[in-house]
């Protein structure tokens, strides 16, 4: 037996059928082709399905595709809407912090929720917030450079914008 | 994951209707990341999901009369870190949620799924005994309430019978000159389980000299999260030196009751156990950094 799902992603609508035990990450990958949001331990240990839940990031593997409802999901396909890749994803690929990639959605979703609320973090801050992503090619400290190296950059465009 | 039947009630009262209606098979699913994976990897086998989170007033922090805070069941880790409201007056409990899983997890997991797991390794559970709190608990019968002390009674089992619901957590006012740390032990930086967990609180005298009360519970080491009373007592009514921190240390380990298992042995837990009760009132009592 299917459900009714009415869902909300990167600001489009979506009116779907679903069974129960699927996840988000399931859904958005297999009935949404929204592939960019990886599938890895489905434990919610590795964070290569991290997605966006009213801004906050979440392992979509872990939420109920039906728990979904009502609530903006935004995945790794938004970012770079209209071809332009984000600052974020610029700095990773300048920097070297892509290499499977396999992470790299999760990552540059996580860091960007982290630069949404604290825009100039310490590295530390920066560690902290990664936490729940992995990186099995263990390229950390680009990817740690390329956060901070992308706060920067949108800290002083944002300056100059004023 | 196996089928599941799947409701979403506005209601308490619907809530606990399907749960007592379904009977065993039928889950309450909070956060998810207990049940979810437990349901893909079969551990559990749902017949029945009741959605909790579309009741209203179940993810609230809010005052009360008496200066006390009700913390919903549903309110997540993320936002017990965050609150202004927990920083001010219980900063054990936004302390030790920071300590918990990842941003990604924290953003999902409650204070109500970590309690109602009853994982002897349960982070929420130390810090909240010692505070003093209470679980509310509603069900067909109505509402009762439990000192968390009781809620445990054993691994994975809790005072909830079936169709019961853990609403919320009443915490009493926080009390003057109180100071509380909860340290956990852990191999890795962050994102694993308490080998062990220590909850101390302290409240010390108009000169900060002498501890009036304190409460040291413990985690990871016994079924149920435990509560180390005789080791308390060496710490109430004279100075905290060190040769009395040390015997409420030992205290400590001696009351543990550690099991083997894949994370680490029982005698390195006990071990651990009186590092970091001794750690803790290091830290409460030279306000040093947390180590």
């Amino acid at each position: 037996m299917k459900y009714p799902l009415t869902l909300k992603v990167n600001g489009e609508t979506y009116r779907l059928e679903v069974k129960p035990h699927r996840s988000l990450l399931e859904v958005l990958r297999d009935e949404l082709d929204l592939t960019g949001t990886n599938d890895g331990c489905r434990t919610g240990n590795c964070g290569a399905c991290t997605v966006l839940v009213d801004g906050a990031p979440i392992p979509s593997c872990l939420m109920l595709a039906l728990d979904a409802e009502g609530h903006e999901i935004t995945t790794i396909e938004a970012l770079s809407a209209g071809g332009e890749l984000h600052p974020l994803q610029r700095a990773f690929v300048q920097r070297g912090a892509i290499q499977c990639g396999y992470c790299t959605p999760g990552m540059i979703l996580s860091a960007y929720a982290l630069l949404q609320e604290n825009p100039r973090p310490t590295e530390a801050e920066v560690r902290r917030a990664l936490v729940g992503n992995l990186c099995r090619c263990t390229g950390y400290v680009k990817i740690i450079e390329a956060v901070l190296a992308a706060a920067e950059e949108m800290a002083s465009a944002d300056v100059g914008s004023r | 994951m196996r089928f599941f039947e799947y409701y979403a009630p506005k209601t308490l009262d619907e809530a606990i209707q399907l749960l007592v209606r379904h009977g065993e098979g039928a889950y309450p699913l909070a956060g998810g990341t207990d049940l979810v994976t437990k349901a893909r990897y079969g551990h559990l086998r749902p017949r029945v999901i009741v959605n909790l989170k579309r009741i209203p007033g179940l993810n609230d922090i809010a005052p009360e009369e008496d200066g006390g805070l009700r913390l919903g069941a549903l309110v997540t880790l993320a936002e017990i870190a965050r609150s202004l409201l927990m920083g001010e007056r219980y900063p054990l409990l936004a302390q030790t949620a920071r300590k918990m899983g990842s941003v990604l997890i924290r953003n999902l997991a409650t204070v109500g799924g970590n309690l109602c797991n009853a994982a002897p390794s349960a982070d929420m559970a130390p810090p909240l005994i010692a505070l003093g709190a209470e679980a509310v608990i509603v069900g067909p019968r109505g509402e009762r309430r439990v000192r968390l002390e009781k809620f445990f009674h054993g691994p994975g089992q809790t005072e909830l019978r079936h169709g019961e619901l853990l609403t919320a957590i009443r915490l009493p006012p926080p009390r003057p000159r109180t100071r509380g740390v909860y340290l956990k032990h852990i191999y890795r930086q962050a994102m694993d389980i308490a080998i062990v967990g220590v909850a101390v609180l302290l409240q010390f005298d108009e000169q900060e000299a002498i501890a009036e009360d304190a409460r040291i519970v413990l985690g990871a080491v016994a079924p149920t999260p435990l509560r180390v009373p005789e080791a308390e007592s060496v710490l109430i009514g004279a100075p905290l030196t060190e040769d009395r921190r040390l015997e409420a240390a030992r205290r400590a380990a001696r009351a543990a009751r550690p099991i083997d298992d894949t994370y680490s042995s029982a005698w390195y837990r006990r071990e651990m156990v009186g590092v970091l009760t001794r750690r803790a009132l290091e830290h409460l009592v030279s306000h040093s950094p947390e180590r």
